[in-house]
């Protein structure tokens, strides 16, 4: 064994005197010729794809594996074309990106900051990736952002619906096309205020991370100023999976409105056990017990089951909707994995895309031009009406789903119901908004390494 | 040599050069080759390869010697690591006072965690440190969120400004050593084969022989002595009249100190903490680490550290598309049925082989990593027909 050790130190000892002199030349080349990080050489582009793949959110990882594989071979030419032909933009030419044919390499977060960061890292580090996407969880959205900006890559935000990731953690070369904690809260407001009325007692269970906070500030703040009254709100830890003794106290409250601030299984849980108890039947001051959850997805009310029905919520996206591009991602989504997407998988789609096409008019895959193609990029035709890609934060700005359990469900992907598609102009704020970390949240300068 | 019998020596040189030459070591494949898919040699895995290794290397002191089973040793890294990460937003931007203050606070963390844990032992003692890392894990995640960032974990941001620096305004501060920032990154080009000596690898790597090198010195000494006394009869100690707390305390304290120093070293590295590096996952991922490389021995738990981080991080990366590259020259029915066979055991089934790879080396080899190299070596060492067996034991590859 030692063997090997002292013939590669031979190696090296007249290898690399010998050698050297002649790769003395390649030794600067090798960093000064490129102009920015893993600028692509060859024939082809590398995309890295992090997506949670083990650990709570791997449903929703897999599902945006799915959705970025078919991007891909739309971007490549391959199928029929999916929303390319739908998008108001048509510098995308169906020969991959600038020419170069696209490859990816898919890397596992599992849900966590650590181990997102360590795969991303060696997508741009070892795999030579320009750009990186993906991700469930907003904890790994930030990291990764935060990675991206210090390593001089774009990275696209898949679901994350945190206001941190584009609020008080925004990166210049971090992008976020999924809504947004307050986008969630401005939309539902209203439609709560129409159909329950505005003198309502609402009582908080919070999951008791990042993101829960974040969306109770922002379904509190919104339903406040319609007059609603917040009774109480508690945090809940992550990993509780009965949640029988937070319902309980509920009632003796005097709320009247319970609302979940709970994502994936943690909703599923405490939807099913709420229900259970029988708060939908009761009467307080006078009025239905009503139950609300902000942001809804359909992997979850798969989960919840029957419990769902007649609950609103919010939502990204969803496969029912109508509009040409919707249609058309549904049509080829559907052909290739046999069922419809999820909100998930329309993000992570949707994003690849976008990034395609901001290389194409950026005529380069040098972040810093990029990050001027995205910015302030007004786009349609991608199942979410027109929309905005804003220069200040990095945020798409679009209409927002609210949404309601079906009551009679025709197939198990069929569970929510369009209530009503919140307009942009309701969902847009300032961005210096104190939910959005205030006036101190700063881009920085786009960094495109090297 | 510095205090080290020839044997020792001779290891201690072995892991030197073993660390030193890791970016030829563990980049053998030539970049075009398909094979490249199983290089590791780039720097965040090669910074991870050593980091864990100084965390598995204190972790075998405690547990190799003394025979207490920790299952809340991340607690220490993480800990270390927010020392480290405050130390780089509030003080400076070098990374040695943030890996020293990464040490420190671990370790006073582990004095109370040690002082309370080890009024017992045993299934008590495991389940205690267990529960204070739990602990930890989630007052970082919720409650100590203004301390630790919570989920979303602690970042140098454009608006940190640490007193001993002096950044441009909206300059993202990077952690250096004296200037050098720990990404640069040296790249050496011979033919086909592309070779990258990272700053922060090395930085990582001088710690780790230092912490190798404290190690054997640990090992041989006295209190060493001490502690593999505790591990045989604990009782018997007491008989002799010998109080082995206050030596198990030590062992403690020292071994949450190696893991502050590898947070600490994390951090410096990639300037990121979140609360998931205390997940009890993580405590036991330290555990299979050392039992995997060999319980007890100096360089098992390096050899550990590095199999299960390369399969972490090479095999969850290999996904369908991979495999039918592989295979592509196979016959269509061949190859979909071979991807379907390996498919399962890597990408996101990665920890599938591990749990084998694992349940075959404490089954077959309950020596660890270790053992299986002195078999190997003594079979060579019959062949060979010189009893220098324990040459080559020593000398197991990393990889």
């Amino acid at each position: 064994m030692s063997k090997t050790d002292l013939t590669r130190r031979g190696l090296l000892k007249t290898g690399a005197v010998a050698g050297a002199g002649v790769a003395l030349p390649t030794i600067f080349t090798a960093q000064s010729a490129s102009a920015f990080t893993n600028e692509p050489t060859g024939g082809s582009v590398t995309l890295g794809f992090n997506v949670p793949q083990t650990g709570p959110y791997a449903d929703e990882g897999a599902d945006e594996l799915r959705a970025y594989e078919l991007a891909v071979e739309h971007l490549n030419g391959g199928g029929d074309g999916g929303m390319m032909s739908t998008f108001s933009s048509k510098a995308l030419q169906g020969n991959g990106i600038l020419g170069k044919k696209v490859e990816y390499v898919t890397g596992d977060t599992q849900t966590k900051a650590d181990a997102a960061r360590a795969s991303a890292k060696s997508m741009i580090e070892k795999d030579g990736a320009v750009m990186i996407t993906g991700g469930s969880s907003s904890g790994v959205a930030v990291a990764v952002q935060a990675l991206c900006q210090e390593a001089g890559v774009i990275f696209m935000a898949g679901l994350t619906h945190s206001n941190d990731t584009t609020g008080k953690d925004r990166k210049a070369n971090g992008f976020r096309h999924f809504f947004n904690s307050y986008m969630s809260g401005a939309a539902l407001a209203p439609v709560l205020a129409g159909a329950y009325g505005t003198d309502r007692k609402a009582y908080h269970l919070t999951a008791d991370y990042n993101w829960g906070y974040t969306t109770e500030e922002a379904v509190k703040a919104s339903t406040e100023a319609l007059g609603w009254e917040t009774v109480a709100a508690v945090k809940t830890p992550l990993t509780q999976t009965d949640f029988s003794s937070y319902i309980a106290p509920v009632l003796q409250s005097g709320a009247d409105t319970l609302v979940l601030n709970h994502y994936g299984g943690n909703m599923v849980n405490s939807l099913t056990n709420a229900v259970q108890f029988g708060l939908r039947d009761k009467q307080v001051n006078g009025k239905d017990f009503q139950i609300i959850v902000p942001l809804y997805s359909r992997l979850m009310a798969k989960g919840a089951g029957a419990n769902v029905k007649g609950i609103f919520g919010s939502t990204n996206w969803h496969w029912s909707l109508q509009d040409e591009g919707s249609k058309a991602f549904v049509k080829s989504f559907g052909t290739k994995y046999g069922f419809p997407p999820s909100q998930a998988a329309h993000t992570c789609y949707v994003q690849a895309l976008l990034y395609a096409d901001a290389v194409e008019r950026a005529g380069s895959f040098n972040p810093c031009a990029v990050v001027e193609a995205l910015e302030g990029f007004e786009f349609d035709g991608m199942g979410n009406g027109k929309t905005l890609y804003r220069a200040d934060d990095h945020q798409c700005f679009k209409d927002v789903l609210v949404v309601k359990g079906k009551e009679n469900p025709d197939s198990e992907f069929d569970l929510l119901e369009i209530v009503e598609v919140t307009p942009v102009d309701q969902v847009t704020y300032a961005p210096d908004h104190p939910q959005m970390g205030g006036a101190e949240a700063t881009l920085g300068t786009c960094n495109p390494g090297a | 040599m510095l205090g080290l019998d020839k044997k020792d020596f001779r290891l201690l040189v072995i892991v030197v050069a073993l660390t030193m030459l890791a970016p030829f070591l563990l980049n053998p494949f030539p970049e075009s080759s398909g094979l490249a898919q199983f290089n590791a040699g780039y720097p965040d895995l090669m910074q991870r390869f050593v980091i864990f290794g100084i965390f598995a290397i204190g972790f075998n002191i405690l547990f190799g010697l003394t025979g207490y089973l920790s299952f809340g040793h991340a607690a220490f890294l993480g800990v270390g690591s927010y020392a480290a990460i405050w130390m780089m937003k509030l003080v400076t931007l070098n990374v040695i006072p943030a890996i020293i203050m990464g040490v420190i606070f671990a370790g006073i963390f582990a004095l109370a965690v040690g002082y309370i844990s080890l009024r017992r032992s045993g299934i008590y003692f495991s389940i205690l440190t267990l529960a204070f890392a739990q602990m930890s894990y989630a007052l970082a995640y919720s409650v100590l969120t203004p301390i630790t960032g919570g989920e979303t974990g602690l970042q140098i941001k454009a608006t940190d400004r640490p007193i001993l620096s002096n950044l441009e305004p909206g300059e993202i501060g990077r952690a250096n050593l004296f200037g050098m920032d720990m990404r640069t990154s040296f790249e050496l080009g011979l033919g086909d084969w592309l070779f990258t000596f990272n700053s922060g690898y090395y930085i990582a790597a001088v710690f780790m022989i230092l912490a190798f090198y404290l190690s054997i010195r640990i090992f041989r000494s006295p209190f060493g002595t001490m502690l593999r006394a505790v591990k045989s009869n604990q009782t018997r100690m007491y008989y002799t009249g010998l109080n082995a707390r206050p030596y198990t305390l030590a062992a403690f304290v020292i071994s949450g100190m190696y893991a502050g120093l590898a947070g600490g070293l994390l951090v410096a590295m990639d300037t990121q903490a979140g609360p998931e590096r205390m997940f009890w996952t993580a405590s036991g991922e330290v555990v299979l680490m050392t039992i995997l490389g060999g319980v007890g021995t100096l360089i098992g738990p390096v050899l550990g550290a590095g199999a299960i981080k390369y399969m972490e991080n090479i095999l969850s990366k290999i996904n369908k598309d991979i495999l039918h590259q592989w295979f592509a020259i196979l016959p269509d029915g061949i190859e979909n049925f071979l991807v379907t066979i390996v498919y399962p055991f890597v990408g996101k089934g990665w920890h599938l082989t591990l749990g084998i790879i694992f349940m075959a080396v404490v089954i077959f080899l309950p020596g660890g990593l270790v053992e299986g190299g002195q078999r190997i070596a003594r079979l060579f060492g019959r062949k060979k027909a010189k009893g220098d067996a324990e040459e080559a034991t020593q000398s197991t590859p990393a990889e």
